[in-house]
């Protein structure tokens, strides 16, 4: 743009164009730096969707080398240890899920209520678990030796099920609850009980839910407690499992179904990471606002 | 006018209005002035029976470890359990503090977080600030998207990922220095590029969700303060500088200092699963929750682990607490408690 041309525009006009131009950069940079953020995910599915051979040859692409579905077939074919895996993740993370939702907003609806005598000290008992904790080593040391809980499936549940930041998170959203509801409940009889599961839960889906997705999101991601209490193989969490293969490229060749067949190690394994990430991906996805919301309400207020 | 209790009493079931009918025990008569009436002893009893199993979970899981941290003075064997493991006072810090370990621990976990804390906070403003101007778009959910995926993708996972960006023989970025005719680098063999592939990972990871919530920081701006500023012909970038900018000063400063009381905890699954445990990496990738993952697991030495989770517990609580204090001075509606 020359200095004439911009003269001969009226001040108004020159700043719609600015704008325009302002905002064409702001999508371009936003649409540069969202679909960076895509590369490694692209990456990891080129090479699972690649070709053996060639991708030993040639090294991992950005899009597939020579286009193959071979090593899903071959996941899917010898399916034991990871269709396993899937059903312990995917029992923990519904058990868990359920019970933690329960077990939390069952934890949050005296600490929300007003006339609860001992609302006070139950609210530092839950929250002091933000401030100060033991650690890795008493933890362990109480769950291996004095609970027994070791290649237990319940050790994958239970230390997550009651966690003080949801708890708060919900705790907030129920006391804003209309007290008139309850009270009018109160009056045709209802027991603390009736009134918690009939009226508080069903007001509370919201929350209930986003809470809900992070339990789901939590459970279904998790390695930590496999890596500290699960060493039987039969009760591998896929995060887990997807760890232990990629310390030891031989454990899927160490899996007796597997003998005899020629193994698409480069390929395979990231099919693998695909099929783990892949459910959780495509919850997240549809779920997303929830998510949002939460991070909003959680984020800025617990 | 009929008040509550009156209705209580005609409402009521008969059982019920029968037991109340019947002279108290001596127990209940107790409760029953602490807690005024029959009516609310029950209501309090009903939710204090609600309120015990996650009691009882949190007891177990959270607070027996707490009170489990004494093994760090002590000598711990497994058949003694620890009620029956000797006292040695601060026997196990002097060895965990006479090593070169603690210093490169404490080192690795405190530069690490600082970068991120820097790094996410920076990026993530600009992100939020970037989304802000075009928030009414279509797009901008599809951003909001591409860039808040990553959060939900596990540690494990991630290793996937840089694993086929980093690995020697057949990794990406060594295919482009190939490329590019220059020297292939060993990455898992070179710790001096860890900090910048942890910063980079850690940002991928975590800018989606911080962006979120700076960008909830932004929409709750007063938008009568950007017409004033446009009235008085302040420009965008002016605009940012002069009111989004000092508008969120409060956030940025309290954010940040929750995330410094946290600074004395790394994110164990980055450090442990992205340098894949490799101990040539050690020297920048160490972190006092990887060395205690490893003392405890893998070498068994349980005393030197329990010294350093006693170390990293005790400082951390002195580090959340601080924070805290600073926060409520500046604050008190930011303030954790």
């Amino acid at each position: 743009m020359t200095v004439t041309t911009s003269r001969q525009q009226t001040p108004m006009n020159r700043y719609r164009l600015q704008a325009f131009l302002g905002r064409f950069a702001v999508h371009a940079v936003l649409t540069v730096v969202g679909l960076t953020c895509l590369i490694p995910l692209i990456l990891v599915v080129s090479i699972s969707l690649s070709d053996e051979l060639r991708l030993a040859k040639e090294g991992y692409q950005l899009l597939p080398v020579g286009f193959t579905t071979f090593a899903y077939e071959y996941i899917l074919q010898q399916p034991g240890q990871i269709l396993r895996s899937y059903g312990v993740t995917a029992f923990v993370t519904a058990f868990g899920t359920i019970a933690g939702l329960l077990v939390c907003s069952l934890l949050a609806w005296p600490l929300a209520r007003k006339d609860f005598r001992l609302r006070g000290p139950l609210s530092f008992y839950v929250f002091f678990t933000l401030l100060f904790n033991g650690g890795m080593v008493p933890f362990y040391i109480l769950v291996t030796r004095y609970l027994g809980l070791k290649d237990n499936i319940f050790v994958l549940i239970l230390p997550y099920m009651v966690t003080a930041w949801y708890v708060l998170i919900i705790r907030t959203s129920f006391a804003q609850l209309p007290t008139e509801l309850l009270d009018a409940a109160r009056i045709d009889g209802a027991g603390e009980w009736r009134i918690f599961f009939q009226i508080v839960v069903p007001l509370s889906k919201p929350v209930l839910a986003t809470i809900g997705l992070f339990f789901v999101l939590r459970y279904w991601n998790d390695w930590f407690l496999a890596l500290l209490f699960i060493d039987d193989s039969s009760m591998y969490p896929l995060q887990y499992l997807l760890y232990v293969l990629m310390a030891n490229i031989n454990f899927m060749a160490s899996n007796p179904q597997t003998t005899g067949m020629p193994i698409p190690t480069l390929s395979a394994r990231m099919a693998m990471a695909v099929l783990a990430f892949g459910p959780a991906l495509f919850s997240f996805l549809l779920l997303q606002k929830y998510f949002v919301r939460g991070i909003t309400i959680g984020g800025l207020k617990g | 006018m009929i008040n509550e209790k009156q209705l209580d009493r005609q409402t009521a079931s008969p059982p019920s209005s029968s037991k109340s009918k019947q002279p108290a025990s001596a127990p209940a008569r107790i409760l029953g002035r602490l807690f005024g009436n029959e009516r609310e002893l029950k209501t309090n009893l009903s939710l204090l029976s609600m309120s015990l199993p996650g009691v009882v979970l949190l007891f177990i899981f959270a607070y027996l470890p707490m009170l489990g941290i004494v093994i760090a003075f002590k000598d711990y064997r497994f058949n003694l359990g620890i009620f029956g493991s000797e006292w040695v006072g601060f026997q196990n810090f002097r060895f965990l503090f006479g090593t070169d370990a603690a210093l490169r621990i404490t080192r690795n976990t405190l530069l690490m977080n600082i970068l991120f804390i820097g790094t996410i906070t920076v990026c993530a403003l600009v992100v939020a600030i970037l989304m802000n101007e075009v928030y009414r778009s279509r797009m901008s959910k599809y951003y909001q998207t591409m860039l808040f995926f990553p959060y939900f993708i596990s540690w494990v996972i991630v290793s996937y990922f840089v694993f086929a960006f980093l690995n020697g023989q057949t990794g990406l970025i060594n295919q482009w220095i190939d490329a590019l005719q220059i020297e292939r680098i060993a990455w898992y063999r070179s710790p001096e590029y860890w900090p910048a592939i942890l910063v980079l990972a850690n940002l991928w990871n975590g800018i989606g969700f911080s962006s979120i919530i700076y960008l909830a920081g932004i929409l709750g701006i007063s938008p009568e303060l950007y017409e004033a500023a446009k009235i008085d012909g302040a420009g965008k970038l002016q605009q940012i500088r002069h009111i989004t900018l000092p508008m969120l000063y409060p956030m940025i400063i309290i954010l940040t200092l929750l995330a410094i009381g946290r600074i004395f905890h790394a994110d164990f699954g980055l450090f442990f699963f992205l340098p894949r445990d490799n101990p040539l990496l050690y020297s920048t990738t160490d972190v006092i929750d990887t060395f205690v993952y490893r003392s405890l697991v893998e070498l068994g030495e349980i005393s030197m682990a329990a010294a350093a989770g006693f170390y990293q517990s005790f400082v951390g609580f002195l580090l959340v607490v601080g924070a805290n204090w600073v926060v409520r001075r500046f604050n008190e509606d930011y303030a954790l408690y």
